[in-house]
């Protein structure tokens, strides 16, 4: 951050007509592509791209926890690695976990255990893993987001998806899905986590500082998006799922059979 | 099966689903007095339940499964066998069908043996027991064994076991389906080849229309004839 902390704060992050630096309305999305089930090795995976973040998640489990110790004999735990690429940034990002990416992973860990029915799967793990390949701002968000299709297809029981969503200030006005120039010069930065069909909050942080009256705008903008991105998840699992549902009806074999 | 019971849907965890007054079941969990899938599957009505039938997962075991499973370790009266799921399963001397005495374990099953268990019990705690004291329990010996996704089994055997009995009489070869998707294919080396390559095909188009035909077409390819 050093780096930019000279450059002079005049960069106009919005023009006269409410545009963003890359067009967007205050309230729009980047553009989204999820895809459902791209590893072969995993149990579950999806592959997301939000603006220009690159993420991949995979999913692994139930299965035993190691080490030992850590097995809860009534729950299962759900443990997560978040990771930069070296290459995701662009200063090479020195490889390995570090303050940042330790907070992401626990912190995203937190959020999928209140879905998981970690109660069915006693004594083992279900291991989250969020390989960030370029990153854009935004990317604990697209990971949680991408993560949470890749349990789904994992067959993990859960209680619903989860959506995560940034909103934010820039230029003094609330902003939802900061991008990395409006992130790096903006006023404040807020990634929210939402279990969509109940509004439940499961991640909440803030980075910078907003009024209580722009939290409320940032909180419904996020609330809005997410409603957005749970169709686009739901989309992505039904598009790898369609095929089957469709095909196991002409067979009428069933899948009990 | 009727119509209505026919029409599968894919459901997303967190979908509303409609009960029509049948019962919550499998897969599905209640809140606030409505029903929700609770894991990624196909909605079925059965038996005056609906459940949600998981399009994939992991192998959790239940009581009465026969699975195949391979020695991990063994102590002086049990062994531990690997049988795919998230829990370790011990088989106790007592459960096996030899008279095993303290200590002696290892002359009967050795560290990478693949058996034929069965699921004996299962508790709350998911603490699992199996056991090799029933008809057709035994160590395998020869063969080879191929792995499916659990949640593919029932496709491997079709129904009625049509799809596991059209391969068994192509190839020749012996087969078994493990409840934990581990398949044993014994026979000659070629007709191994063509009975894996049948299985992995059912595993790919799993969700292919008239798979039944499509590996018997293989199969008949393969061999130039219709089956025995």
């Amino acid at each position: 951050m050093e780096d930019i902390e000279h450059i002079p704060k005049e960069i106009q992050l919005v023009d006269a007509n409410g545009r963003r630096l890359d067009g967007r309305a205050l309230d729009e999305l980047r553009p989204i592509k999820i895809e459902a089930g791209v590893l072969k090795r995993a149990d579950g995976s999806a592959y997301m791209e939000w603006g220009g973040n690159r993420v991949l998640a995979a999913v692994y489990g139930p299965r035993e926890a190691h080490p030992r110790h850590l097995q809860n004999p009534s729950r299962a735990l759900v443990q997560c690695r978040y990771n930069m690429a070296p290459f995701s940034v662009s200063d090479r990002k020195r490889p390995g976990p570090d303050r940042r990416s330790v907070e992401i992973s626990k912190v995203t860990s937190e959020a999928f255990s209140a879905v998981v029915f970690t109660e069915y799967f006693p004594r083992t793990s279900v291991d989250v893993f969020i390989e960030v390949l370029q990153a854009d701002a935004g990317t604990r968000c697209a990971g949680i987001t991408a993560a949470s299709v890749a349990l789904a297809d994992a067959g993990i029981p859960m209680r619903d998806l989860v959506v995560a969503c940034a909103s934010g200030k820039i230029a003094g006005q609330v902003a939802l899905d900061l991008n990395k120039e409006e992130d790096n010069f903006g006023d404040a930065d807020c990634p929210v986590a939402i279990v969509p069909r109940t509004g439940e909050i499961v991640l909440l942080q803030m980075d910078g500082h907003l009024t209580e009256d722009e939290f409320d705008r940032a909180m419904r903008l996020s609330m809005d998006a997410g409603k957005r991105l749970y169709e686009m998840q739901k989309d992505a699992l039904r598009r790898r799922y369609a095929v089957s549902a469709l095909d196991q009806e002409a067979l009428g074999a069933g899948v009990t059979a | 099966m009727d119509r209505s019971e026919r029409q599968r849907q894919v459901v997303i965890p967190g979908d509303l689903i409609e009960t029509h007054g049948l019962k919550p079941g499998e897969g599905t969990y209640v809140d606030g007095g409505k029903v929700y899938a609770a894991q990624l599957g196909i909605r079925s009505e059965q038996g005056g339940f609906v459940d949600v039938i998981p399009l994939g997962g992991r192998y959790i075991p239940r009581a009465g499964d026969e699975v195949i499973g391979q020695v991990e370790d063994m102590g002086p009266s049990h062994w531990l066998i690997d049988i795919n799921a998230p829990y370790p399963a011990p088989l106790h001397a007592t459960e096996s069908p030899w008279r095993v005495e303290f200590g002696e374990t290892s002359q009967y099953l050795a560290i990478g043996d693949a058996v034929v268990v069965k699921v004996l019990q299962v508790d709350e705690t998911k603490r699992v027991q199996v056991t090799m004291r029933d008809r057709g329990l035994h160590r395998l010996t020869g063969g080879q064994i191929v792995e499916v996704s659990p949640s593919k089994v029932p496709r491997v055997i079709g129904k009625g076991g049509s799809m596991i009995t059209t391969i068994k009489n192509y190839t020749k070869c012996q087969a078994f389906v493990g409840q934990n998707g581990r398949i044993w294919l014994d026979g000659a080396m070629e007709d191994l080849v063509h009975a894996s390559r049948a299985i992995r095909m059912i595993e790919e188009h799993a969700q292919a229309l008239g798979l039944t035909e499509t590996v018997k077409a293989y199969l008949e390819g393969a061999y130039g004839h219709t089956g025995a």
